[in-house]
């Protein structure tokens, strides 16, 4: 090739043209597509732009290298200046006029394609729609005339080569919809035919002058009717959003059924915005995409799950492998459904590629999922969609028509704030936080979580009062749960925990005070005994019981109390003070093996005992599942009898008042109602046994030998020493202490576990039983309006 | 330091093989499949130890470094797995995911 002399308006002209043509940014070849088109826009016959090709050694390189571009212009002006094209003629022939590139934009040459691509194979009924890749390539700021008027061989060869090209060009947006829009009154047919083939492509095609061509191609192929939401999809956004179109030129082609000038008036808006952000989604586009948004997911601010979008995007026909593409690229969260914007974005991607855009690596500015609500369309022109970005991305904004180079240099920037998503959304998927935050939630409460012994009321603490009450002023029995009314209401303002356990640290403390003390009801001493036992919760449990949790309430730590309360009669008992004092260091030690087979053999006992006891005591319904508790305490009690019956006799009575307070220290630490239950069955039977005789052959011994050691207990004046001396002893006798304590501590969790159970059950019933309130109520109030509407009648 | 990136089914096929220096993707694959099969016999022997399992899988992935690649990685792969489009089974073709592994194997290369 010689060299080739431009002039400086050339010289200009031409760069614009292969800069036109550089669809990839290279820079230095001009896509053979656009070229192609470019060239057919010269409407120049085939055989002259073959030959222009040839002579400028595009044909022979294969590619249009900036110089052949160069050359292959300046031939085009050759030939439409109708000189013989010579290689030579490049340079010899003098004021060459710009090649002249019919552009679409004029209604002239629109029609003048439209007549053109009338030709077409495409339907005939494709008025002018078909030109080649619509101007695409040859749309130039003005200078260039689409030329829709390809000649329909080279438009029909072209067109399988175009849509390839072209709709890398500009989709053709704008102008198609208008187009569209302005056709469909009156050649809505025409397209419809056109739709035919493809519906979905058809209309896109149409409307856009870009895709036309390709278009039109594609929507031979597409399947017609199915199309029809697509198509109707088609119609509005894609093309009119898919390029920055102005209005003014897609208004030019309202007559021009070509997609040609829509498409070169696009491309030559495109051309003129000079790479403008393709990916901004026009007004029209946006309104289009949340229309469809809204026949997915009705609420705006709502979700896409990603099945419905799977649907709805697959019915575009884009192989699957380009919609997961998209949907990497658009789903911006990563959560697997799609908010508005990211719909959009998807959208605006499927539409893009429908036109032959390829798709982005990165997803565009624009599109980007705006984190803060912007106005829609309005961003536009304002650009990069992320206010949550703008941060990040600084430089992104001053891209609003950015040159393909600035919006590649701000993706950079985009990428690091998707990579701060990808960090956030790994963090917001890692659920250690939550997970930490669970574990946390789960040892919080100490109360629940450690059950202690600690007879803690369950029931509030007026009701157990209530109760006390009521068997205080009944029979015998009700002394000694005086007592632990009194107790219970001490514990209760402290403990929270199973009141059944408070009963029974107030059962042992009662027992030992009301046999010692004839039932006398004082809640001083108790209090006392509280105090006592709380003095020494700190100490007693630490050697018997595992560490208690740090807010046990005082008063109510049974095992605390039992060992308090041992120490506390070792303190007041003399004689027992020494035995007490080395009980306690007994405690710890196992129980021996001998004690193993009496708690087992007494349990079952003492559940019947436990049993019949509630069932006697009404008031102790709530506390039926301490019955377990009560077992263990009886079974404890009955080890502790065992025990105690190997000691001396006299310390029978002491023994089992000791029993007792152990039991009732392990009844403690079992459950708050099976102290409660014990209480009542060893008040209850106390007072059948102070008849003479247990009217229950279950009760179970531990009771009777409540009974016993209050019997015993009740002649004596000090009952407190000898209930503390009992307690000690039986504390001290305690090889089950230890295993009473660990079955105390199962039984206080079981009871726990039960009375839970027995809180759902009553909260359900409660809950029920409200909703058939509701229902009653509503009853009621129809019945009256039935009354009131009756009412006239029977006045009349 | 990654020299093949891999990720395979529960069929014990590959969804995802990439290596690095040159493409002897088949050796890695040999490779990954002993591995797994190391895992496999540590698994089968450890019965219920289920925190056994995090040991072993530390010891099999060296430093602790390397768990927050696989933090990534294993990031990269649900976003895959998110995707409505993506069929279980089918190799990973997303450019995304390739480009993140690309990214995480030259970093420590």
């Amino acid at each position: 090739m010689e060299g080739l002399t431009l002039s400086d308006a050339e010289q200009k002209y031409y760069s614009d043209l292969f800069s036109y043509c550089d669809i990839e940014s290279t820079k230095k070849v001009a896509a053979n597509g656009r070229v192609l088109e470019l060239f057919r826009a010269a409407q120049l016959p085939n055989d002259v732009v073959l030959q222009i090709m040839e002579l400028c050694g595009a044909t022979r390189l294969g590619y249009f290298g900036r110089s052949q571009f160069y050359i292959a212009l300046k031939l085009v002006a050759v030939a439409q200046s109708g000189f013989p094209l010579r290689v030579e003629s490049i340079n010899t022939v003098k004021d060459l006029p710009l090649p002249r590139f019919v552009a679409s934009k004029n209604e002239q040459e629109s029609r003048h394609a439209a007549s053109y691509s009338s030709d077409s194979e495409n339907q005939g009924s494709y008025s002018g729609v078909i030109p080649p890749p619509p101007g695409r390539g040859q749309v130039k700021k003005g200078s260039v005339s689409h030329d829709t008027v390809q000649p329909r061989t080279s438009a029909d060869q072209q067109e399988p080569a175009s849509p390839v090209v072209s709709p890398q060009q500009s989709p053709p947006t704008s102008p198609h919809t208008w187009r569209k829009h302005s056709r469909h009154p009156s050649g809505g047919n025409s397209e419809r035919p056109l739709a035919g083939p493809g519906p979905f492509w058809s209309p896109f095609g149409e409307a856009q002058s870009g895709s036309s061509a390709g278009d039109a191609v594609w929507s031979g192929h597409s399947p017609p009717p199915p199309q029809e939401t697509w198509v109707s999809f088609a119609d509005t956004p894609p093309t009119s959003t898919l390029l920055t179109m102005h209005p003014a030129s897609v208004q030019d082609q309202t007559t021009v059924r070509t997609v040609a000038s829509a498409t070169t008036a696009n491309e030559i808006r495109r051309q003129s915005s000079s790479y403008d952000d393709p990916w901004k989604i026009t007004d029209e586009q946006r309104q289009y995409y949340v229309n469809q948004f809204k026949t997915i997911q009705p609420d705006l601010n709502g979700f896409i799950p990603g099945s419905a979008a799977k649907e709805f995007f697959t019915k575009s026909k884009l192989p699957i492998l380009e919609l997961s593409h998209i949907w990497e690229l658009s789903d911006f969260d990563k959560d697997g459904a799609l908010t508005l914007d990211e719909f959009c974005a998807a959208f605006h991607l499927v539409v893009a590629r429908k036109n032959g855009y390829d798709l982005p690596e990165k997803l565009p500015e624009s599109l980007m999922p705006k984190l803060i609500d912007l106005e829609d369309s309005a961003d536009v022109g304002d650009q990069p969609g992320e206010v949550g970005y703008s941060g990040s991305p600084a430089e992104a904004p001053p891209s609003k028509s950015p040159s393909m180079p600035s919006l590649n240099q701000t993706w950079p920037e985009l990428n690091q704030s998707s990579e701060q998503w990808e960090t956030f959304s790994e963090r917001s998927s890692s659920s250690q936080t939550l997970t930490q935050f669970d574990s946390n939630i789960a040892p919080a409460d100490p109360d629940t979580a450690i059950v202690h012994p600690v007879p803690i009321r369950m029931t509030p603490s007026k009701i157990h009062m209530q109760e006390m009450e009521l068997k205080r002023t009944g029979s015998d029995h009700t002394n000694p749960t005086s007592p632990l009314l009194v107790k219970p209401s001490d514990l209760s303002e402290e403990s929270k925990i199973n009141s059944s356990v408070k009963f029974a640290s107030g059962n042992t403390v009662a027992d030992g005070y009301s046999s010692s003390d004839s039932f006398t009801s004082d809640p001083e001493q108790i209090g006392n005994n509280v105090t006592h036992q709380r003095s020494h919760s700190g100490t007693s449990p630490d050697n018997t019981a595992p560490p208690p949790p740090p807010p046990r309430p005082q008063p109510s730590h049974s095992r605390s109390s039992s060992l308090d309360m041992n120490r506390t009669f070792a303190v007041t008992t003399g004689q027992q003070q020494a035995g007490v004092v080395a009980h306690p260091p007994a405690v710890p030690p196992r129980p021996q093996p001998s004690q193993a087979p009496g708690p087992v053999v007494h349990r079952p006992v003492d559940a019947d005992g436990l049993i019949t006891h509630t069932s006697t005591s009404p008031q102790q319904i709530p506390e039926q599942p301490n019955f377990a508790d009560f077992s263990q305490f009886e079974v404890f009690a009955a080890s502790n009898v065992n025990e105690e019956q190997d000691d001396e006799a006299e310390k029978h009575p002491d023994i089992l008042p000791v029993e007792k307070a152990s039991d009732s220290a392990s009844s403690l630490r079992v459950a708050k109602t099976d102290s409660k239950i014990e209480e009542k069955t060893a008040a209850s039977v106390p007072a059948n046994v102070s008849k003479g005789t247990t009217p229950l052959a279950p009760p179970p011994k531990p009771v009777r030998r409540r009974l016993k050691s209050e019997d015993e207990l009740r002649p004596e004046v000090d009952e407190h020493t000898q209930k503390t001396g009992v307690l000690a002893a039986v504390l001290a006798s305690q090889p089950s202490i230890p295993r009473s304590v660990g079955k105390d501590k199962k039984a206080i969790q079981a009871s726990i576990r039960r009375n839970k159970e027995t809180n759902t059950v009553l909260a359900r019933l409660n809950s029920e039983l409200q909703q058939q309130l509701k229902d009653v109520l509503e009853e009621r109030i129809s019945l009256e309006v039935q009354l009131e509407q009756l009412r006239p009648f029977s006045h009349l | 330091m990654a020299v093949c990136v891999a990720v395979i089914a529960k069929e014990n096929y590959p969804l995802y093989i990439r290596s690095i220096p040159t493409e002897n993707e088949l050796k890695f694959h040999y490779m990954v499949h002993t591995s797994l099969d190391v895992v496999d016999e540590k698994i089968s022997a450890m019965g219920k130890a289920l925190v056994d399992q995090r040991e072993l899988y530390l010891g099999l992935l060296y430093p602790t470094e390397d768990y927050k690649m696989f933090r990534k990685l294993h990031n990269s792969y649900t976003d895959v797995m998110c995707n409505p489009f993506y069929n279980p089974g089918d190799r990973i073709q997303s450019r995304a995911f390739d480009s993140m592994v690309t990214s995480m194997m030259i970093q420590v290369c």
